[in-house]
């Protein structure tokens, strides 16, 4: 393999990896502050797809088609992003305060059968609304402009995702330890309840860490079906899952290592289906085989943070 | 104790009176039905072992049923049907070597295989605690299907396998159905049992009074397995045909509704919980085809396919938030019916 096929994978493998990434946030987040694997987490950033897909449709026939300019299209992409995010972070709040809150001094499995059955209620429910088939994404054609660094050619869009997720990355982490919020998480994240002790209201955290979260994943989800131009109800729960084995991978409760275990396995799943092509079947086996053998060897994950004491 | 012994004799042969007389009243669609009931019923009392009386949340079974359905399609098949069928790959040599008319047999053998295959898995699972097992078995329930897909010379891929000898029928679904829930409750109220219900109480403190809680874990697992394999080759043989869509992340779903209607820990629950929701999801097949027009927004939905899973799922929803104990708690029904159920009440 020349090293120029090398590089592209790198950053088809960083532009895979930050959305898993992305998505892993989410998760991290969630499991910190109330120790549940939030399934249906996978399943926002499918009604994030959704939600852009729709906006876009919606806006598209205000514009006139025969001045069908560039600008307008990403225009509309980047309001539909916007809108998105912000309805799905309310989707998540919503889902929290319905579904969670009530259990929240019920045992931990009835909160997972709850996770589970959100998941496949908005799965089903969206099957039923647009049924199952994969409806085409419109791309902005800015995005399939090829750019070349060097000898490397690749798509802006593979390279816009790393660099924005990058830049959202950035941004969280400022929240986390800069802002009086991302401190409340935090501390959320040592003992609930010396922080209602505190005087904070915990639950307006968490429904925080819900909005945050759910609006990463929509705009995972929103970069993936621009990725792959498609968008379908059960997209979100194969992608859910590995990004939840990322957030294992670099430390559950630790968003840098959520992040560092997307890219990780966004890299090993691209760079094994390129060197080894016979193995493109099991592609999405990866992140499980990977999560296995953490758990056997080093449950704590990368970043070696104690989950029963888990700090962000 | 005699009396709860006769109470059981007395279910026993009131359930092989039914098995008998069923054919009698029912057509062959409502045999079908119970059929499936059957079924259900021993994949649910299995996966309540885990689930419910040891605590252990696993979403494995979607796994398990796949490996035993192939497993016992595979040994059912004969030689010539295996040549015609596998069209995208010659099979095997392995799969061509295995062939067997004896039912009992095949169920063996799809149950060892998802036994042997839970040992493998617990030894990965049970290192750690709690929630990445739910995680872990999920992913191994998409990794089986994925290798279905993957290994057309063992499996036919997503093409799947049909023909398979139509053996299943009431008098085996139903006896099935019930040696496994003799064998589940025998194995609940033995030493093991009490060992399983202490860990799903508290981990540290079973441990402590000196249970090794990784092999009773194990136990639990596997056992469930066994059964669930034994309930893939049972299903297989009633529907004819196997291909990897059909174990889906659907089948546990329906398996979990069925154990949290009836109540987490609860034989009896799960049996009335399949009972309940097989039953139900026949009855709500109108859900499907039901025709909705709303003339304000000049949509016309010709059908709603999946709005019966989008009930099913809202029910889960609903029992969890405000009725989380199900119908029978985590009790029998010899429990409401002693007098002990008067002194003792709910807890």
């Amino acid at each position: 393999m020349d090293s120029i096929l090398f590089f592209q994978q790198i950053v088809n493998g960083l532009s895979l990896g930050s959305m898993y990434a992305l998505i892993a946030v989410g998760y991290t987040m969630v499991y910190g502050v109330l120790r549940l694997i939030n399934f249906a987490h996978g399943d926002i950033m499918m009604v994030g797809a959704y939600i852009a897909l729709l906006l876009i449709n919606c806006l598209s026939p205000f514009i006139n088609t025969t001045l069908l300019d560039n600008h307008y299209v990403l225009a509309i992409f980047i309001v539909a992003l916007i809108a998105s995010m912000i309805f799905s972070s309310l989707v998540g709040v919503i889902i929290d305060k319905i579904a969670y809150k009530p259990l929240r001094k019920a045992p931990r499995i009835s909160l997972l059968i709850t996770a589970i059955g959100i998941s496949f209620f908005l799965q089903n429910l969206f099957n039923m609304i647009f049924t199952s088939t994969e409806q085409q994404f419109p791309v902005p054609p800015i995005f399939e402009k090829m750019v070349t660094l060097g000898k490397v050619s690749m798509t802006l869009g593979s390279l816009l995702v790393p660099l924005v997720t990058l830049l959202v990355m950035f941004i969280v982490l400022i929240l986390l330890y800069k802002s009086k919020y991302g401190i409340a998480i935090r501390a959320l994240a040592f003992d609930i309840q010396t922080v209602n002790l505190m005087g904070i209201n915990a639950n307006r955290i968490i429904a925080i860490v819900f909005a945050l979260g759910s609006a990463l994943a929509a705009l995972a989800g929103i970069f993936w079906s621009s990725n792959y131009y498609s968008v379908y109800p059960t997209m979100g729960t194969l992608v859910g899952l590995k990004a939840f084995a990322a957030a294992v991978l670099g430390g559950i409760g630790s968003v840098v290592g959520a992040v560092l275990g997307g890219l990780i396995i966004g890299l090993t799943e691209v760079m094994v289906v390129a060197f080894f092509p016979d193995l493109s079947g099991f592609k999405d086996a990866f992140a499980f085989i990977f999560l296995v053998f953490i758990l056997l060897f080093r449950p704590t994950g990368i970043l070696g943070i104690n989950f029963e004491k888990s700090r962000f | 104790m005699i009396k709860m012994k006769i109470s059981a004799l007395i279910y026993i042969i009131l359930a092989i009176a039914f098995i008998v007389i069923a054919p009698h009243f029912f057509d062959s669609y409502g045999m079908g039905i119970l059929n499936q009931i059957a079924i259900y019923i021993t994949l649910a009392v299995s996966y309540n072992l885990i689930n419910g009386v040891t605590g252990q949340f696993s979403l494995e079974p979607n796994g398990f049923i796949a490996i035993g359905a192939y497993a016992a399609a595979l040994v059912l098949l004969s030689v010539d049907q295996k040549n015609d069928l596998f069209s995208l790959e010659d099979p095997s040599p392995i799969i061509l070597a295995f062939h067997t008319n004896s039912f009992i047999l095949a169920l063996i053998i799809a149950g060892f295989s998802a036994c042997v295959l839970s040992l493998i898995l617990s030894f990965a699972v049970f290192r750690v605690r709690g929630d990445y097992l739910a995680i872990v078995t999920l992913g191994f329930g998409i990794i089986i299907q994925k290798l279905a897909i993957n290994f057309p010379s063992l499996t036919n891929g997503s093409m799947g396998l049909n023909g398979v000898p139509l053996f299943s029928n009431l008098y085996w679904t139903g006896g099935i159905a019930i040696i496994a829930v003799i064998l589940i409750l025998n194995l609940v109220y033995s030493k093991f049992g009490r060992a399983m219900k202490a860990i799903r109480d508290d981990e540290d403190a079973a441990s402590a009074m000196g249970i090794n809680t990784f092999w009773i874990k194990t136990l639990a697992f596997s056992t469930s397995a066994f059964l669930e394999g034994v309930g893939g080759g049972l299903l297989v043989c009633l529907l004819g045909s196997v291909s990897p869509e059909q174990f889906g992340f659907e089948f546990t779903f329906v398996l979990l509704i069925i154990i949290v209607l009836g109540g987490l820990g609860s034989t009896t629950g799960a049996i009335v919980g399949s009972i309940l929701v097989i039953g139900g999801m026949e009855w709500l097949r109108f859900l499907d085809e039901l025709q909705i027009k709303i003339d304000i927004l000049n949509i016309n939905i010709e059908s709603m396919p999946g709005l019966r899973m989008v009930a099913f799922s809202l029910v889960l929803i609903l029992v969890m938030l405000f009725a989380r104990r199900g119908i029978f708690g985590d009790k029998e029904l010899n429990f409401f019916l002693s007098k002990n159920s008067k002194k003792k009440g709910f807890k």
